[in-house]
């Protein structure tokens, strides 16, 4: 769950605003299924305990790459031999395209959760 | 073998028709069926007219030599019948153990017994479940021990079919369950009837699964079976609980019981012992610590052995304003507690492990399977206690490796953790001062804070991918809870692969709401033990709730026809991820280690192509079912169908089609 945030948390370099990047999201989501990360993030990017949520957290695609090749945790690194830069870009551009979440009180079923 | 007397079937007296119960107050109403009576005559009649019937048209009319075989009077053969079997024994025995049900796929070397349950016994205390492997008769006797509170006995081949069963045997033994198991044998060879009886006999049955049971003896006289057998019962039901073998020779089975030795042949009395309390001096202790911690952490592992472990560790966490971190072995705590995960192992000052089988894991870190070398360091602070209760400190082995690191701790106390509770809140009472209690109250008041704060943040979480499809697993955890909150329900599966969402959304506040996992995290443990613990909870009324995973299911999915045969009200959720996830995410891992080929992970992991329709499977095994369902928004419906089919005493599945965790 932490493999992701807990870094995150620790470097500032990386907890920037989304510049603007190029990436193509139709293929970063090609890659996504590819390549895994959907295994451990979930085909939303939304986590679960193999992996932390990876959509809509403020990161930028040089942060993005930056954690990839040498990530904290349970995470493995992702190295230039398995995929390149401007493939992770288009992964960045897909993750920037995925849905955010509703907050839960406008969903009911978890609206009706909360005390 | 040593068989001080053996009983030559040719020379047994022919039977009378009465088998009433030949032990004179043995529990259970005998059935009072008529021995077996064997006519050659009649069945070579029948058989020769049920032949005709199928083979008419092209049947010639039958010769002089077949004429007078099938109408001259039989050669003279001598018939063996007995109206007194030893089986008729092992059954009293069997039956003064109180088992409510005999778990079996069947097989020769127990057909005695098989045949005394149902026709001497009456298949009734035990009842007799037809089961597809014997896997899923020990994962069904996994399970509905954990409702019951006692074992199921199962039946199995002492070979073929003991080799099915161990590795259910293993998860239990690791699980700390009891399982009753019995094992047919021909121990003499001279007794054997060609090569299947050969290929079917072992020297030690219980050789192969004794690294993981806690005792077993195969008896060779009728006597020794019945002390044996109780014997059994009474080390599997005292701390740590764990499965027994016991091996029902075919010979004694079958074989009459000769007269002289009717009389000399009682069914023993059971006495469970009490469960083992700690050291009343190490408790003390313990109290004395507990009480002056400024924040001890209880860690639950299999604490509630009963419906009142849960009590128990309330009142010590109320009494002391401790925080609980609950491993989900059982059902050891109440989630809306606000107590409940709102400590942690970095802040704390003392921990307490309560049956945790591996402490050390619990206070360390270990590298990832990614990084270089194999490093750990503890993740407690400077100074902070450990203390531990673990029946598993008075009785261990040593091949399988299940009892995992070794812990330093600074105080053990080899007892079991529900029999010491009582003793440990009293001394931790008398402990407590004015001041003492103020302090627990402020310590309290800014845990249910931090409990708050955990379950805002899941529910937020939750909302993540809720409208996705495949469905996401918090959304099929909302889903089923909006089913289940205004039901008595149980959930008869574990949480491990679908993220912990039930324990993160759901209520738990029962002692059967929840049974723990697998054991030693042998996949197969799934199916069959929701389907026991649903038949422990079927005289409740309870809705019993199987999220059950893909992989797990199609090792033994016969499961689900035991289910339909004997009408077990249980609601199965597939988790069908279409994978083998956790092994996926491994390969994964050595992928990118090795810096290549992460996109061929899939082969040997993902089970697609084709994907399988486990609502057609349902369906196959007479259940009914739904789906697969990709669609979040068909789920709640389908759920609410299904529950009302529970609810008329069925099972149902619904195939839902998930993401990965």
């Amino acid at each position: 769950m932490r493999r992701f945030l807990i870094s995150l948390a620790l470097s500032a370099a990386i907890i920037l605003p989304a510049m603007c990047q190029t990436g193509d999201a139709a293929s970063g989501k090609k890659l996504f299924l590819r390549d895994g990360c959907y295994e451990c993030h979930g085909y939303a990017g939304q986590g679960g305990a193999a992996g932390a949520r990876i959509a809509d957290i403020g990161l930028n695609a040089k942060g993005l790459i930056a954690y990839v090749r040498a990530p904290a945790g349970q995470m493995p690194a992702y190295k230039q031999q398995v995929i390149s830069d401007q493939e992770l870009t288009d992964v960045w551009a897909y993750l920037q395209s995925l849905p955010k979440a509703k907050p839960a009180k406008d969903i009911p079923l978890l609206n009706a959760l909360k005390k | 073998m040593a068989r001080s007397k053996k009983i030559s079937p040719l020379s047994s007296p022919p039977s009378s028709f009465d088998r009433r119960g030949f032990l004179k107050g043995a529990a259970g109403a005998a059935a009072g069926a008529a021995a077996l009576i064997v006519k050659p005559e009649t069945a070579a009649a029948q058989e020769a007219k049920e032949a005709a019937e199928v083979h008419r048209p092209a049947t010639p009319l039958p010769g002089a030599k077949q004429t007078a075989a099938e109408t001259a009077p039989p050669p003279k053969v001598d018939v063996y019948t007995t109206d007194r079997p030893g089986a008729d024994y092992m059954v009293d025995v069997i039956k003064s153990l109180g088992f409510e049900y005999v778990a079996a796929n069947p097989g020769s070397s127990f057909r005695g017994i098989h045949e005394s349950l149902l026709n001497y016994g009456g298949n009734k205390m035990p009842e007799l479940l037809t089961c597809c492997h014997e896997e899923s008769s020990v994962g069904m006797a996994h399970g509905y021990a954990k409702i019951e509170g006692k074992p199921m006995m199962i039946m199995a081949h002492g070979t073929v079919g003991l080799q099915h069963a161990s590795m259910a045997i293993y998860n239990a033994w690791a699980d700390r369950v009891p399982v009753y198991i019995l094992l047919g044998n021909i121990l003499d060879g001279t007794w054997r009837r060609g090569d299947v009886e050969w290929n079917h006999s072992v020297q030690d049955a219980a050789a192969m699964v004794r690294d993981y049971t806690k005792w077993d003896d195969s008896p060779v006289s009728l006597a020794q079976f019945g002390e044996s057998a109780v014997r059994a019962y009474k080390i599997a039901m005292t701390p740590p609980l764990e499965p027994v073998v016991i091996v029902a020779d075919a010979v004694l089975q079958e074989e009459p019981v000769p007269a002289e030795d009717r009389h000399t042949l009682q069914v023993p009395k059971l006495t469970l012992p009490t469960p083992p309390a700690g050291d009343y001096g190490a408790v003390k202790q313990l109290a004395g610590m507990l009480v002056n911690a400024e924040n001890p952490l209880i860690v639950a592992g299999r604490v509630a052995r009963t419906p009142d472990g849960m009590k128990l560790l309330v009142e010590l966490a109320e009494l002391l304003q401790a925080p609980v971190l609950d491993r989900r072995f059982r059902m050891n705590f109440p989630s809306p507690h606000p107590l409940y995960g709102s400590g942690s192992i970095a802040s704390a000052d003392l921990i307490l492990g309560l049956e945790v089988p591996d402490m050390w894991s619990t206070t360390h870190t270990q590298t990832p399977v990614n990084r270089m070398g194999m490093v750990s360091r503890p993740i407690t602070k400077p100074g902070a206690k450990v203390v531990t209760i673990f029946a598993g400190d008075l009785f261990g082995k040593s091949n399988y490796q299940d009892f995992g690191r070794y812990d330093a701790v600074d105080l053990a106390i080899a007892a079991d953790a529900e029999a010491t509770l009582p003793v440990l809140i009293e001394e931790c009472r008398k402990l407590v001062t004015p001041d003492r209690k103020a302090f627990f109250e402020q310590r309290g008041a800014k845990l249910a804070e931090v409990a708050k704060r955990n379950r805002d943040r899941d529910i937020e979480q939750a909302a993540w991918a809720f409208d996705a499809s495949p469905v996401s697993t918090s959304r099929m955890a909302a889903e089923l809870w909006n089913q289940l909150k205004d039901e008595d329900w149980s959930l008869v599966s574990d949480l491990t692969f679908v993220s912990n969402w039930p324990a993160r959304l759901w209520e738990f506040n029962k002692p059967y709401h929840f049974i723990g996992g697998h054991g030693a995290y042998g996949v197969g443990y799934g199916a069959p033990a929701a389907v026991g613990a649903a038949l422990a909870n079927k005289k409740h009324g309870r809705i019993s709730v199987n999220i059950q995973c893909d992989g797990d299911l199609n090792y033994a999915p016969g499961v689900l026809w035991t289910a339909a045969h004997h009408r077990i009200p249980l609601l199965s959720v597939m988790h069908n991820n279409r994978a083998y996830h956790q092994e996926l995410m491994y390969v994964e891992d050595m992928a990118a280690r090795a810096r290549r080929g992460v996109e061929t992970v899939h082969i040997g992991t993902a089970i697609n192509d084709p994907n399988i329709n486990y609502a057609l499977m349902a369906k196959a095994y007479g259940m009914y079912s739904e789906g697969p369902i990709d669609n979040p928004n068909d789920l709640g419906p389908a759920l609410k169908r299904a529950i009302d089919v529970v609810k008329k005493g069925e099972p149902a599945m619904i195939d839902v089609v998930t993401q990965p965790r």
